[in-house]
């Protein structure tokens, strides 16, 4: 017992570790401040691309949906920060993070406005046209806010899975709160870290899961 | 020329005059290889309340989506106010905002209040300023007895009520017509009365109206013109006491005493 309290939930190492693991929280929510607004707007873009009325555009955006779908993150990752610098590209770790999640985000989050829109009925597209209103202005205020509202549980719920994500920048070297802690893990040779950053993530992550469980279930009353 | 159209031009005698504010000429419309408008000629006059009567399925409310081009004709013209309304350069936005449409499901956006919903266009289309737009849009809903009700969201409202703020949501914008698709086919028996007052102010206020509906008292009390269409063509057109009371087609007498038993 007293080496599970040594090993995990060592307070002192935790203090000293705090600054470290605080200073990759920064970092974390960094990320988050851009691939999370980015992700957003390039989702409504795949979810307009799937329905646009030009096939090329419809096809190119569906093998993108797929093929970020199908792959693990971390591979798109791996293959965008070690691959781009082979095309003569050499990218920051954050740059390689910010274009692999905006791609794997607008993805995600393109799935879920599609399916957000296209549960808005076309009598909203009609009443909105009907009153001269063009195309772009009767998605933007009419079509766009309610097929949002229809779907943000899914949309919360996808934005925990992209803070979670953000761990995976460690594996370039970002220095995020994983990164931190299993630095600040390796040099004290104690786990206690890693448990402050699990910590810190369940405390930033649970009140929007508990907001997901609402919502899910003020959906289905 | 066919069979409706003979007739049509018999409907109207001599009343019409030489400039319709909307004139159909020869309107087809399929969907695939289905023609649901089979050659429509008509022509509606400024402060005329035409009534499109008929059986489910006659077309009526595919020819109405046809003259704002929420369903693109297949051949023939419609003008409306001097302007081409099936040209390929007009601009089908302005067109739209002078032509008032109601629909049957009223389509409130339910994310707007009332006053939301009838401001909207008024500030995005007609870009009048906040204030402006907000004082035009409670002129609008008192205009169909539902200024109380402006910061209410449609959920919140009775049917009735949802349809009246889409009456005052269209006619905020000035329009030179109103198109109503069954505006009272999707209430209940006691609030269709209120719609029907809205429409009666409206046509007191010297609106040119055409209701495809199944109202056929007021059809009887308020109509200028009646026009019974059947199979995508107009059988018959005439002033209510025609069309009610001694129909000359057989499909017209058949239709009429089918709906008023």
């Amino acid at each position: 017992m007293d080496v599970l309290l040594q090993q995990f939930f060592n307070l002192d190492i935790m203090a000293k570790a705090l600054p470290l693991v605080l200073q990759g929280l920064k970092t974390t929510l960094l990320i988050c401040l851009i691939v999370i607004p980015m992700g957003l707007i390039g989702g409504v873009l795949v979810a307009l691309a799937s329905r646009s009325t030009v096939r090329a555009l419809r096809v190119s955006v569906t093998l993108l949906v797929d093929l970020m779908r199908a792959l693990p993150p971390l591979v798109v990752l791996i293959l965008v920060y070690s691959g781009l610098p082979f095309l003569g590209l050499r990218i920051s770790p954050l740059t390689a993070v910010v274009i692999a999640f905006f791609l794997n985000n607008a993805a995600y989050y393109g799935e879920i406005i599609r399916a957000g829109i296209e549960s808005v009925p076309a009598g909203q597209w009609e009443a909105a046209r009907s009153t001269g209103l063009r195309a772009d202005q009767a998605f933007t205020w009419v079509i766009l806010p309610q097929g949002l509202r229809n779907v943000l549980p899914d949309l919360v719920s996808n934005t925990v899975e992209v803070v979670k994500l953000t761990s995976l920048a460690s594996v370039v070297s970002l220095q995020e709160m994983l990164y931190s802690a299993d630095m600040a893990r390796s040099l004290t040779f104690n786990a206690s870290p890693i448990v402050l950053a699990a910590l810190i993530y369940f405390a930033l992550l649970w009140p929007a899961v508990r907001l997901v469980s609402r919502l899910e279930h003020a959906a289905a009353r | 020329m066919s069979e409706a159209s003979e007739l049509s031009a018999g409907g109207t005698g001599t009343m019409r005059p030489p400039h319709p504010l909307l004139d159909i000429r020869g309107l087809h419309k399929s969907f695939g290889t289905i023609e649901v408008l089979k050659g429509i000629d008509l022509a509606v006059s400024p402060g005329e309340l035409v009534f499109l009567i008929g059986p489910s399925g006659s077309g009526k409310s595919t020819l109405l989506r046809c003259y704002n081009r929420l369903e693109e004709a297949s051949g023939g013209s419609i003008w409306f106010d001097g302007q081409e309304v099936l040209a390929d350069r007009i601009d089908i936005n302005a067109l739209r905002r002078r032509m008032g449409m109601v629909f049957q499901s009223f389509n409130l956006y339910p994310h707007m209040t009332a006053l939301g919903n009838v401001t909207l266009a008024l500030r995005k289309v007609l870009k009048k300023p906040r204030a402006e737009a907000e004082r035009i849009g409670m002129a609008a809903l008192e205009g169909v007895g539902l200024a109380h009700k402006a910061a209410s969201y449609p959920g919140e409202l009775s049917g009735g009520q949802q349809q009246r703020v889409a009456i005052a949501r269209a006619s905020a914008l000035e329009p030179g017509l109103m198109l109503f698709d069954e505006p009272t086919s999707a209430l209940d028996p006691e609030l269709v009365g209120s719609v029907l007052q809205a429409m009666r102010d409206m046509r007191a206020a010297g609106m040119t109206m055409l209701v495809v509906s199944h109202e056929m008292r007021f059809a009887r009390e308020a109509a200028d013109r009646v026009v019974f269409m059947d199979g995508g063509v107009i059988v018959e057109q005439g002033p209510p006491e025609q069309i009610f009371g001694s129909p000359r087609h057989e499909r017209t007498r058949a239709f009429v005493s089918e709906v008023a038993r």
